[in-house]
């Protein structure tokens, strides 16, 4: 089980250049079923026994693709996501970094009500280790099978959080990085129904940022969570950036420091973590308590 | 990339946005002109990327030509010193020199990305002027707010109640609404971030001006503003950061520590920080390297960090997705070879690649403290800057 991806995990791979390529030979080895590649003009060739096509659609169709995993370059990225959404994919991953934040919200107004579930911009993907199922840019021999979900806006503070945690024999059911950018298709609060829904899920790590309002909408969902919640806040230490005029506080308050979201979290109920170098052993604290190691 | 006060209100005026009459000067015989073709009677602004320009000492009033050659003369060539600037302040190459309006009232009016609803958000109030963040916190009812959907656009229906929200009826509900509409059109096609007027004046015969604007373009959507990006004043900038930027380097700030850190992804280098700190440290900058994915990259950050007079040791911390340990440390050796950070460097690598990254590392014969883990990494870099 765990979140999103399992072994009927079909994937397509949209954008199928260098780092595609890496990545997709990287989740076959890891026992991940990637169906084809999407190059526009290359349908019909293939590239390490992985067939391309040159649409999302022949993907689907074809090979029953029901993952798809974008690396397609920023300035052609939501019409890969839309492309994707189309095609009748029902979770989009895409890890594309730098999308003009209003291609996002057309997106995002697009994707609304619809049957496709977006992860990302800008996160390293989804992976579920007992499944053996990946689609995303994770080093795969950090993780390890088990009942912690990890849920992280940042991209490589969650390799470093779970590191910790598999240093410690604690073993992960899914780690879902929803991304760093303004607007994103999945947030951490649905991130959390998810886990909280999964039968495989025993608690949740969650790491934030500094920034915007996602913590603690997080928060909101974390007070009538039957799972315990370890959470950590990257930035508590930054200085406040050189602002652009007044709508950024007017729409944010005070909500986008570190201690206002680590006091909305501590009053859900969440173990909020100091140190970024004690997000493992605090989820092994906490499992031990629980009678959940 | 923000725009200077005179470049928003060009770009804004083009759609259409009433601006008060004026142009920018960049010497003080300019701004002498530009007072006689107003009439001689001018506010003469500095342009600088940061408020509190008043406080500062960068507007000045002039009621002739030669007050604002004068003004000009002080304002031009000065570092402007406000509470966002630091004490360094920015400099000043430029005045704008603006006919002077008489104010009846003032209100609030900007375009921004509220990313809780994932779309462009107008909002208004009839409290405009420098306090607008205390009011939306101590009376937040006095803060209106329309959601743009992008599959209807700003609709005039949601105009008008800002309009009538903000008490802007009778005579002004037309141009009003009209000026937020150029100001959403503005917003949309420009790929703002923020557009803001503050103040939005009312003057006393009865017409409405955007007095002061502001105006970031998002730095994603370049490809597609060409022109606008043009705009770009690098003296606003930190120097390093624009050294780093023409290096292909987004992610890098400056900042007051002693110990420069070289790290992979937001998130981990914003720990980095916190974890340095954890240790009794200071940072002397955030760089995120991103996916490195040759050394010139990194050889170039690490020449950025090593090149900083405050850097003291030097931090590496990599954890590998994308990114590939190997090639950063090939980085690192060619930038120690080349002389480039003579500083104490400790390095901290894990993820993709790692046995190859510590094999290039360990055969390179060069000198560097190694770390296993994150906090590991964080306490001898410390050590290391003493």
């Amino acid at each position: 089980m765990g979140v999103l991806m399992d072994s009927e995990s079909r994937v397509v791979v949209q954008g199928f250049g260098a780092a595609g390529q890496r990545e997709a030979a990287t989740s076959i080895a890891y026992g991940t079923t990637v169906v084809a590649g999407v190059t526009p003009g290359k349908g019909g060739t293939d590239v390490d026994g992985v067939p391309i096509r040159n649409t999302v659609r022949e993907a689907v169709d074809e090979f029953g693709a029901n993952i798809s995993l974008i690396f397609v370059p920023a300035a052609f990225a939501a019409d890969a996501i839309v492309e994707a959404a189309d095609a009748g994919i029902p979770t989009t991953i895409c890890i594309t970094e730098g999308i003009p934040t209003l291609d996002m919200v057309k997106v995002k107004r697009y994707l609304r009500g619809g049957a496709t579930r977006l992860i990302g911009p800008n996160c390293p993907g989804v992976i579920t280790p007992s499944e053996r199922s990946r689609a995303g840019i994770m080093p795969t021999d950090v993780y390890l099978p088990g009942n912690v979900g990890v849920i992280s806006r940042s991209g490589t503070l969650v390799y470093e959080a779970v590191d910790q945690l598999t240093r410690l024999g604690v073993g992960q059911s899914s780690s879902v990085g929803v991304g760093g950018d303004p607007i994103i298709g999945t947030t951490q609060r649905e991130a959390l129904e998810l886990f909280e829904a999964d039968p495989e899920t025993a608690a949740v790590v969650l790491i934030g940022e500094i920034g915007g309002t996602a913590e603690q909408e997080a928060a909101d969902y974390i007070k009538g969570m039957s799972k315990p919640v370890v959470a950590f806040i990257a930035g508590a230490t930054a200085p406040p950036g050189r602002r652009m005029g007044h709508a950024g506080a007017i729409i944010a308050g005070k909500a986008g420091t570190a201690q206002a979201k680590q006091s909305a979290l501590m009053d859900a109920g969440a173990t909020v973590v100091q140190s970024p170098s004690k997000i493992g052993e605090t989820m092994q604290q906490v499992l031990k308590e629980r009678g959940l190691a | 990339m923000k725009l200077h006060e005179y470049q928003a209100k060009e770009l804004l005026a083009r759609y259409g946005v009433p601006v008060p009459g004026g142009r920018v000067a960049r010497t003080p015989e300019e701004a002498e002109a530009v007072a006689r073709d107003l009439g001689g009677k001018v506010v003469v602004k500095a342009q600088a990327h940061t408020g509190g320009r008043g406080k500062g000492g960068g507007v000045k009033l002039a009621g002739s030509p030669e007050e604002a050659k004068q003004a000009a003369s002080e304002i031009i060539g000065m570092q402007l010193v406000t509470h966002q600037t630091g004490p360094q302040g920015l400099p000043v190459d430029s005045v704008l020199v603006e006919e002077q309006v008489d104010i009846d009232r003032e209100l609030y009016l900007s375009v921004a990305i509220d990313n809780a609803s994932g779309m462009p958000i107008v909002i208004a109030s009839a409290a405009g002027g420098m306090e607008i963040e205390e009011v939306a916190e101590s009376t937040p009812e006095q803060i209106h707010r329309q959601a743009v959907d992008p599959t209807t656009g700003f609709m005039p229906y949601q105009a008008r109640a800002l309009a009538f929200a903000t008490g802007l009826d009778g005579d002004l509900m037309r141009p009003a609404t009209a000026l937020m509409a150029a100001l959403v059109k503005a917003f949309e096609e420009s790929d703002g971030t923020i557009a803001e007027v503050n103040p939005l004046a009312v003057t006393k015969d009865g017409r409405l001006l955007a007095a002061d604007a502001k105006f970031s373009i998002d730095d994603n959507a370049d490809f597609r503003h060409k022109d606008l990006m043009e705009l770009r004043d690098t003296s606003q900038e930190e120097e390093r950061e624009v050294e780093a930027h023409a290096a292909g380097i987004q992610n890098y700030v400056k900042l007051d520590g002693n110990i420069g850190c070289l790290v992979n992804g937001a998130g981990l280098a914003m720990a980095t920080m916190d974890a340095i700190k954890f240790e009794g440290g200071q940072p002397a900058n955030f760089l995120d390297i991103g996916t490195a994915n040759n050394p010139e990259a990194v050889v170039a950050a690490l020449k950025i960090i090593g090149s900083d007079p405050d850097v003291e040791a030097v931090l590496v911390n990599i954890f590998g997705g994308l990114a590939r340990t190997d090639i950063i440390a090939e980085g690192v050796v060619q930038a120690k070879r080349q002389g480039l950070i003579d500083q104490p460097t400790v390095v901290r690598l894990a993820g993709t690649n790692v046995e190859e990254g510590a094999r290039i590392l360990d055969e390179s014969g060069i000198e560097l403290v190694r770390a296993d883990g994150f906090a590991e990494a964080a306490r001898k870099a410390v050590e290391a800057a003493g």
